[in-house]
């Protein structure tokens, strides 16, 4: 069974948002961008697949400017066998990767499709679940754990109150939580081998998909600022403030 | 304009963020009816009828909308939704996982966490966990949101909508609902809890979360946690409070041996009163914190916790 992953670039998880000073957006010049920590998990969750028997092969996709190339080299790094680039220099909404999936789902015919829950970006938790209804197949959403055989997935997702368990039939789109696994580093020889892996540059026209974006972004702003309060010294003073300042207690 | 709400609920009643997400409905347009679908439901339904500002409530009785499994409850509000110019859901894992199902099948992009309403086709919604804020447009006929329930108050009880049977859409057969593992506790659910009392990596073992426990069960407040006390294995995930976790905005918030990483300050900045405890004064949680005392946790809790005690 093919397993096709999505990797999205995004500002590294580390590097500190700096919203530009015309409210047009957030500085992206000269910022370390990674893969989508998500999208991390959905590549070695892959890659377990793989090493179990459970996947033959592990397509990594992503969408987006010529620079994604590095995000989908670091899928290869740690163990996809080859890469799909939408490239596209318009700004792409998650229904418009979903579309753009969708087609390269059609042609490349995976039984899975694994992405992550959420890019750490826009925040949207979208994707995965619009790919899964354009393709009429079932979802997996926030998966803790997943367990492949027989043409069913057993998911666990974390849900509101705990943990779910459900069975879903195959193809499938599974979305991923953080628990579900740890991914790995690639190594430095696996790295030098990712760079003769191959990656099909394709293009949203050729594929037949309009990505204009749906949502228009009118600002961008810097949140209100919570301002700090006072340090007390004593329990005592504590209790005496939430209970005749703030009222809380 | 007509608002559609399709609430989650646990067949007797409906999710409390159903009433926030009735609230967020009454700002983008006046005519709200609420989707209850589900297996003997009738109950649920009735909370809904009896939330204020609901001016109808559709009942859709099918056993296939007895555990919410996306792909079966999708068509149903895909069927419904051209009567309406908004499709409304909560944020909480039923709204993020039905509502993006839907918004795709509409053919239509969806708004998510919407903590803002400015006008009935624009909104403001975090983005880099709560680092940014945007201001969306949307275009599109039907539009698709859910809302961040602590940023809108909840509509009380006490209205009387009428409650209309409709049919349900049958099974797809994609998905089956095997079970549920959730946590057992007798204390209040944290996304709704009053107080909520958080412990963080310098409470150092999930055995020191007893000293916790001991202060929310004097103070009737839920219990959370930061992410690095739910990666240390302290406590269950369903404890975490952040952006990846659960957001969260009680009249009083305790930070105790949290350090305050952005992620985290992005589930509880929104919280009326905010109490750290911290024996590193340079902690980033103090900067948002309204009362902040420094010193060694374990010390600090049980005193407090007697002090609670002496009215």
């Amino acid at each position: 069974m093919k397993v096709l992953v999505a990797v999205k670039r995004v500002i590294d998880y580390n590097v500190k948002i700096r919203v530009k000073a015309d409210n047009t957006g957030v500085e992206t010049a000269n910022v370390k961008m990674s893969m989508n920590p998500f999208d991390e998990i959905a590549v070695e969750e892959a890659i377990r697949m793989k090493e179990k028997g459970a996947a033959t092969e592990i397509i990594a996709f992503s969408a987006g400017p010529a620079q994604c190339q590095e995000t989908i080299r670091t899928a290869l790094a740690m163990g996809a066998d080859r890469g799909v680039l939408v490239q596209s220099d318009t700004e792409l909404q998650p229904l418009a990767v979903a579309k753009l999936l969708k087609a390269v789902v059609d042609k490349e015919q995976p039984g899975l499709v694994i992405v992550g829950k959420q890019a750490i970006d826009d925040d949207s938790n979208q994707t995965g679940q619009m790919l899964a209804a354009l393709l009429g197949w079932s979802q997996g959403t926030f998966a803790n754990k997943l367990n492949v055989a027989d043409g069913t997935a057993e998911v666990k997702r974390e849900v509101d109150g705990g943990l779910e368990n459900i069975k879903i039939k195959l193809p499938a789109v599974i979305t991923t939580d953080l628990r579900l696994n740890e991914p790995r580093y690639a190594s430095l020889p696996n790295i030098m081998k990712a760079k003769k892996k191959p990656i099909e540059t394709l293009t949203a026209d050729a594929l037949g998909v309009d990505v204009a974006p749906r949502l228009k972004v009118l600002k961008v702003e810097e949140p209100p600022k919570r301002k700090a309060g006072i340090k007390v010294k004593t329990v005592a003073e504590l209790v005496d403030k939430l209970r005749n300042e703030a009222g809380v207690i | 304009m007509a608002i559609l709400v399709v609430a989650a609920h646990d067949g007797k009643t409906v999710r409390s963020n159903v009433a926030n997400a009735v609230a967020a409905a009454g700002q983008m347009g006046s005519d709200v009816t609420v989707l209850v679908a589900g297996s003997n439901c009738a109950e649920a339904a009735k909370s809904a009828a009896a939330l204020q500002g609901v001016a109808k409530v559709l009942q859709a009785e099918d056993a296939a909308y007895a555990n919410w499994v996306a792909e079966d409850i999708a068509p149903l509000v895909v069927k419904l939704a051209p009567g309406y110019s908004h499709v409304v859901m909560a944020a909480d894992s039923v709204g993020k996982n039905v509502a993006p199902r839907v918004a795709a099948l509409l053919d239509v992009a969806q708004v998510s966490e919407a903590i803002q309403v400015v006008s009935p086709d624009t909104f403001v919604r975090p983005i880099y966990a709560g680092n940014a804020m945007a201001t969306v447009q949307t275009a599109d006929k039907i539009k698709v949101v859910t809302i961040r329930p602590t940023n809108f108050k909840a509509v009380a009880a006490g209205g009387s909508a009428p409650i209309e049977q409709i049919g349900g859409e049958g099974a797809k057969g994609l998905s089956s609902y095997v079970g549920a593992e959730l946590s057992k506790s007798e204390r209040p659910e944290l996304t709704s809890a009053k107080i909520v009392i958080s412990g963080g990596r310098g409470l150092a073992s999930g055995e020191n979360f007893k000293l916790l426990e001991t202060l929310a069960d004097k103070l009737g407040a839920g219990l959370g946690a930061s992410r690095a006390a739910v990666d240390a294995g302290y406590v269950p995930n369903d404890y975490q409070v952040g952006q990846t976790g659960k957001v969260v905005a009680p009249d009083l918030y305790i930070a105790v041996g949290i350090s305050g990483a952005i992620q985290h300050l992005a589930g509880m900045k929104d919280s009326k009163t905010i109490v750290a405890i911290n024996k590193d004064e340079e902690a980033p949680i103090f900067q948002v914190a309204d009362y902040g005392i420094v010193g060694d946790l374990f010390q600090i809790v049980p005193e407090l916790t007697a002090a609670v005690e002496k009215k």
